[in-house]
């Protein structure tokens, strides 16, 4: 793949037959073909970037909620943002994903090769379609990407990565409140998004199907080679999915924790408490 | 098996009450309780019901109400259905009319009726305006209404996914106003046959509503109380029918969901 971004200028004689993919990679800046065709090994030296904010500011009158933010997130990193609420971590995400607008700053967000979006979101909610089936609201996820059949045929295919795919021709009504939030993941998997914005969804479960679905969302990031954006309140959460922790105090960044540690994570290990904690002092000062 | 006992079981519970004062009715006009000049026994009512369908003027007379009724509902839900959904997408259309129907709307549309005889005579349209317009508002205010109380989540994820305008009104909006769609369906049939009863038995050459007013003229006390009962089973009919289109439409709801 490298080479082909290398050839760029000198563009050599091209085979007779060139396939869809092929052309694709060849008319996408290289800054953007990631992750185009073949998942990508999870180690790789020169990263691209998924999105970078630049000096972003958000102001909702004169009231700053974001404040001046420079973040770069490497494609495949999986982010946690935390912060009390109200700190502008749901703000953030918004800008992210296009359901807000910065007051001011650059927004860089990597998009298809056709210039598409191809970042999902997940809300705190699940926000299914009470009257379609749970394979028809998963096929949501493909509006204006596929149709019919192939569109089925993936629906599927993502229900089963879930676990849900006996339940595909249920009413949402019948589902439990994690099943549901499982549908909600299925649907913003199924295009096999860039990057993957959550807002709090894990936030209305309790405490055991919580724990599944962190597993859950940790198998399948791993899996799928996509750049996971994870706004939470919880701080143990995100030590234990997230590559690296950004802690938003007062619309900055008051933190930028890198978490080496090996997965899969054992819940209570010392490492991450230490880490957890270090965290809680950002947010509420080292007194003690 | 079982099932199916239960099932007409269930079914003829309602019909249990009107089966019971049918039977002291009768049983109370062959007694003397109730004066033939007063009420029809129901056997005199099933009399004239078998004479009336002899004569074809029974069937003729359902014939034409039904026309009137179902041609008013369909000019004045669809104008409803138009103005609601509108009304319901775009502010700019709303401000433009909403201010306008509401006034209109607290006219009791049956106060109308000697002005339209003036416009319309004693003629169709004249039965035609006034169930279209009765009709119009139910389906109006609960379609608007409808479309207003989307979950506006739901339209906000619609958007993140990338649905055209046409999509997200077809996938999220429009399924989402349907039960309050259907609640002002069952209410506009109500006010259809209501509407329509009055108006045939002002004005009007043919009908329910002219057979039972020339019934009043020779005293014929029997076809009075036949009218009324036919109302109230064409009523049931037009209800039925849209509780069926609810089921077909709204199986989705958990209201609906047979266990």
């Amino acid at each position: 793949m490298a080479v082909i971004a290398l050839d760029q200028k000198a563009k050599p004689a091209r085979p007779a037959k060139e396939t869809a993919e092929a052309r694709a990679l060849r008319e996408t800046p290289p800054g953007q073909w990631f992750p185009y065709a073949a998942p990508q090994p999870r180690e790789r030296d020169n990263r691209d970037i998924a999105f970078s904010f630049r000096g972003i500011s958000r102001k909702f009158g004169d009231k700053t909620v974001l404040d001046n933010i420079d973040l770069d997130v490497p494609a495949g990193q999986f982010i946690a943002v935390i912060g009390k609420s109200g700190c502008g971590k749901s703000t953030l995400l918004r800008l992210l994903t296009g359901l807000d607008k910065p007051t001011s700053g650059t927004l860089t967000v990597n998009k298809g090769a056709q210039g598409e979006n191809r970042t999902r979101i997940m809300f705190q909610e699940p926000r299914l379609l009470p009257w379609a089936k749970i394979a028809k609201n998963v096929e949501v996820g493909l509006t204006g990407i596929a149709k019919g059949a192939e569109a089925r045929e993936k629906s599927l295919a993502i229900l089963n990565e879930v676990g849900l795919a006996d339940r595909a021709e249920e009413w949402p009504s019948v589902l439990s409140g994690g099943q549901r939030q499982r549908v909600a993941l299925a649907r913003a998997l199924v295009a096999h998004p860039y990057i993957l914005a959550l807002d709090e969804p894990l936030g209305a479960l309790d405490a055991l199907t919580r724990i599944e679905m962190q597993h859950l969302l940790e198998s399948i990031w791993q899996q799928q080679t996509f750049t996971a954006v994870l706004v939470t309140h919880d701080v143990a959460e995100a030590v234990a999915l997230a590559d690296r922790v950004i802690v938003i105090d007062h619309g900055r960044i008051a933190l930028d924790l890198d978490i080496p540690l090996e997965r899969p994570r054992r819940h209570g290990s010392p490492d991450l408490a230490r880490l957890e904690g270090k965290i809680l002092d950002t947010l509420f000062g080292e007194n003690k | 098996m079982k099932s199916t006992t239960q099932s007409i079981l269930r079914n003829g519970t309602g019909w249990l009450l009107p089966a019971l004062i049918v039977l002291a009715w009768e049983i109370a006009a062959r007694t003397g309780l109730i004066s033939p000049n007063v009420m029809a026994a129901p056997s005199a009512v099933a009399e004239a019901f078998w004479r009336l369908l002899l004569s074809g003027e029974l069937v003729r007379n359902i014939g034409v109400s039904t026309a009137r009724a179902l041609s008013g509902f369909v000019i004045g839900g669809s104008i409803g259905l138009i103005f609601g959904l509108a009304n319901g997408l775009s502010g700019l259309s709303r401000n433009l009319t909403d201010t306008t129907l509401q006034m209109v709307r607290n006219i009791p549309h049956l106060a109308l009726i000697p002005l339209v005889i003036l416009w319309f005579g004693i003629d169709e349209e004249a039965k035609l305006f006034l169930v279209a317009l009765g009709v119009f508002f139910p389906i109006y205010v609960n379609t608007l209404l409808g479309i207003q109380s989307v979950d506006p989540q739901l339209v906000e994820m619609g958007r993140v996914y990338g649905m055209s305008r046409t999509t997200l009104f077809f996938r999220v909006i429009l399924p989402g106003a349907l039960p309050a769609i259907f609640v002002g369906l069952r209410y506009a049939l109500g006010i259809m046959w209501l509407t329509l009863i009055v108006a045939e038995t002002i004005a009007a050459s043919s009908g329910l509503g002219y057979m039972a007013m020339q019934a009043r003229e020779f005293l014929l006390i029997d076809v009075v109380v036949l009218s009324i009962l036919i109302y109230a089973l064409l009523g049931k009919l037009a209800d039925s029918f849209a509780r069926l289109l609810e089921r077909l439409t709204l199986q989705w709801h958990p209201a609906f969901q047979t266990a």
